[in-house]
């Protein structure tokens, strides 16, 4: 019994990371079937916000110390959700239904944020919004005037130039001036350290099963945020909106619905959950400028098997590539088996934390030959495939 | 609106791995940038001496080469301040191999046959290694090499300043052996070092009565550790070592979750061959606070020498720099060298600089270290809890320094095996079967 109860509450906790990584990806592929490949950077500035944030409580004492997650958890949504507006904003919106392109781009994103974060200093913030005050600006400012057609081609290179040139110089000028203080990298290639608060540390021995409050911490929050999902989509005005744009774009507009602001609002809610997945993950592993790459694929795996489109298919596929996963990696298979026989030394051989992954992607691989829709497909005339 | 903009699951599958598929051929194809720093001028009038510095400055490894890169710096830098060698200055030429292979070995021929460097010093996995070796036997060309390593060779070409196996993974199990208990589980990356580490424990603890209660290893990158546990826990259910082997990010996965699962040091004592002072402060020091790790030098170590190497370092690179082994390993293999230069009296004739090499003596920071015949060094093992602070507060050291067996004397294979490299009498001097053996 205290087995089945374990086994149970283990799946259930890789499974809860899973979704919590996977929730967001699966709002922004399942609504505007936009596939997001810097989601995992996303969830990585989740976690850098986690890091500055508990930083700060720091300086303030132990007290302080052990509240930063409340404050760390909205900001990481709000940081990261404001990345994924001017991401939508400034990239994707141009790219709607071209899905190849859109993969594409959002691949660049994701390597020129891992890079950004590898490489930000004081002086590189600097000579960023230098640039954007003196190109951006400029633009708008010439806008306002009457430029002669043959003119008029030359403003944006000219302004380009002018603005990388002017930007780069006095970033370098500052940066010699005021030496490593301006130029050392706020965070560097190296990895950095998230201490969860002592509240969330060790766990908790019930029924002699072991419950890491960690474990327990990410599963309410995956909980609380599968709630406000709900309540959102299924009970707020944007929520129906968004549902209406979802199944008739054109028809949505004509009534009057908003689709652009729409469009960000989505991908704003979708970045803000990897944001959050980014800070619960910063509690159990790794915080560094490639911490997204290990989480992306399992994610799309779990949107995948679920059935795009369908947040329910998304719960029940986490919930099991979790179990499946803890069952083959622990050897568990292998605990009611006499030793010595020749099913025994079978299981035995696969039942390793490499294997399991393997046939993890191994049973999806046949479980999709037979569902290729997934759990649970979308039913309709519209679906193509 | 997935059927709106035509996208289904099956051009999403095919998108995803032909997106997945260019990324690793744009990442395999991609020329290593040069980080040279203007070392890459030539020399005028043949007044420097030309050495090749071979590290990952950017890719996975680039977090652990780089500071072994400052090392190798600070000791050229100190030795040119202090005169140079022969009269003349060292002239360090940095070239990146990019944590990739392949491109070890492309930058090493590039060293040798273009710059025509008299020495490399370089590489850090042992997968770069064994990448850059047929290189420098090809070319009879000399490499010197400061990790830790899973031994098992015996190079001409290559002189190794980190530890063989026998001064690091042996001493590190005798001590858990007598002092924390005898039931040990195995945990690794899923990769050459943590296989065949493994491998020389299991045999050890088989010759020694310990037992090894199971084994398990994580895809490096992995970072779901709750089967793992859950099977030390099924292993162990009284407690019990833990020997670590976990490479790279899949270690802050493991100690931040083995605390929530209830594995205190108190009773899951963990052993890792692979942390030091920089990883510590990655991970956290609240996860990893009563844990062991070996190493033959700590930042802690007490010797003069090692306070001024220390003192040195932080002021050169900055007062909140760590250092750690492999750095120390870097700067004993910089210093060797000059002093094997200097008794043979040219830096340019390989032959003479390698039996010059052998019983040089240098007082590192860790200790009084020895070039033995076999192309190793000997070196003190110590080991280390994580104090409050981060650093390691040494609780075992060996008294004298250990003499350096690259073949293993507990595995089958490799037993009663030596290597020297002063031996004409035997066919094979990197591997022969030693006398009385």
């Amino acid at each position: 019994m205290t087995f089945l109860f374990e086994s149970v509450f283990n799946g259930m906790s890789i499974g809860a990371v899973l979704l919590l990584t996977a929730l967001g990806l699966a709002i922004v592929f399942g609504i505007m079937g936009v596939i997001n490949l810097a989601h995992g950077e996303l969830m990585m500035l989740g976690a850098y916000t986690t890091f500055v944030v508990q930083n700060g409580f720091r300086q303030l004492g132990e007290g302080w110390f052990d509240a930063y997650l409340f404050i760390a958890v909205p900001l990481a949504f709000a940081v990261a959700a404001g990345i994924g507006v001017l991401l939508e904003r400034g990239v994707i919106r141009y790219l709607y239904g071209r899905p190849l392109e859109t993969l594409l781009a959002t691949w660049g994103v994701s390597l020129i944020l891992q890079q950004l974060v590898r490489s930000i200093s004081w002086q590189m913030t600097l000579q960023i919004i230098l640039f954007c005050l003196l190109f951006f600006g400029g633009r708008w400012l010439l806008s306002k005037r009457a430029i002669a057609p043959p003119w008029q081609a030359w403003v944006t290179p000219v302004l380009l130039v002018l603005s990388v040139g002017i930007g780069l110089t006095a970033g370098l000028l500052v940066g010699g001036a005021v030496g490593l203080a301006m130029t050392k990298p706020w965070f560097g290639a190296q990895g950095v350290d998230v201490t969860a608060p002592s509240w969330l540390r060790g766990g908790v021995n019930l029924w002699g099963v072991q419950f890491p409050f960690v474990r327990l911490f990410i599963i309410a929050l995956t909980a609380v945020c599968l709630v406000a999902i709900y309540l959102f989509l299924l009970r707020s005005q944007w929520g129906l909106r968004i549902r209406a744009v979802t199944q008739n774009r054109s028809m949505s507009a004509c009534l009057g619905i908003p689709t652009q602001t729409v469009d960000a609002l989505t991908f704003a809610l979708g970045s803000g959950l990897a944001g959050v997945a980014g800070c619960a993950i910063s509690l159990l592993g790794s915080v560094s400028p490639n911490t997204g790459q290990n989480y992306i694929v399992e994610a799309f795996m779990v949107v995948v098997v679920g059935g795009v489109g369908k947040i329910v298919g998304s719960i029940v596929a986490a919930l099991g590539i979790g179990y499946v996963n803890y069952v083959i990696g622990s050897g568990l298979m292998t605990r009611f088996l006499e030793p010595q026989t020749a099913l025994f030394a079978f299981f035995e051989f696969f039942a390793s934390t490499s294997m399991a992954r393997v046939m993890v992607f191994i049973l999806i691989i046949a479980f999709l030959q037979l569902r290729p829709a997934g759990l649970f497909p979308q039913k309709g005339r519209t679906v193509d495939a | 609106m997935a059927q709106q903009f035509g996208l289904g699951r099956r051009k999403f599958l095919v998108y995803g791995s032909a997106a997945l598929g260019t990324s690793l051929l744009i990442k395999g194809c991609a020329p290593a940038t040069e980080t040279g720093g203007g070392g890459q001028t030539p020399a005028a009038g043949g007044d420097t001496i030309k050495v090749g510095i071979l590290h990952s400055l950017s890719g996975t490894m680039a977090i652990s080469e780089k500071s072994v890169v400052d090392a190798t710096q600070l000791a050229i830098e100190q030795i040119n301040q202090a005169g140079g060698v022969l009269g003349k200055q060292i002239e360090p030429i940095l070239e990146d191999g990019a944590s990739d292979w392949p491109t070890f070995a492309e930058k090493a021929t590039k060293l040798i046959d273009q710059d025509k460097v008299v020495a490399v010093f370089g590489c850090w996995t042992s997968a770069s290694r064994k990448a850059v070796l047929p290189v420098f036997e090809a070319k009879n060309h000399m490499l010197w090499y400061p990790v830790q390593y899973e031994g098992q060779e015996c190079s001409k070409n290559i002189f190794y300043t980190g530890a063989a196996p026998n001064q690091q993974i042996e001493p590190a199990v005798d001590w858990l052996l007598q002092n924390k208990g005898k039931k040990f589980f195995l945990v690794g990356s899923d990769y050459v070092f943590p296989r065949t580490a493994n491998t020389i424990i299991k045999a050890q603890l088989a010759a020694k009565g310990g037992e090894t209660v199971g084994e398990d290893y994580l895809p490096l990158g992995n970072t779901e550790v709750t089967p793992i546990i859950t099977r030390i826990r099924n292993a162990l259910p009284d407690g019990g070592v833990i020997f670590n082997t976990l490479n790279g990010d899949s270690n802050v996965a493991f100690f931040k979750q083995l605390q929530g699962a209830g594995l205190t040091p108190d009773k899951y004592p963990t052993m890792s061959v692979s942390i030091a002072e920089e990883e510590v402060q990655a991970i956290g020091v609240e996860y990893l606070k009563g844990h062991y790790a070996a190493w033959n030098y700590f930042m802690t170590v007490d010797t003069p020498e090692n306070k001024a190497f220390v003192e040195a370092f932080k002021a050169k690179y900055g007062q909140n720099r760590v250092t750690n082994d492999p750095m120390e390993a870097a700067y004993i293999a910089v210093n060797l060298w000059k002093q094997a230069v200097e008794q043979a009296g040219t830096a340019d004739d390989l032959e003479k600089v390698r039996q010059a090499a052998i019983g040089q003596t240098f007082n590192a920071p860790e200790g009084p270290v020895k070039m033995f015949p076999n192309h190793h060094i000997s070196k003190t093992v110590r080991i280390g809890e994580v104090g409050d602070d981060g650093l390691f507060k040494i609780v075992y050291s060996t008294p004298q320094p250990v003499d350096p067996l690259p073949w293993n004397q507990f595995v089958a294979e490799t037993k009663g095996f030596a290597c020297d490299w002063t031996r004409t009498d035997v066919d094979n001097p990197g591997k022969f079967k030693a006398a009385g053996a």
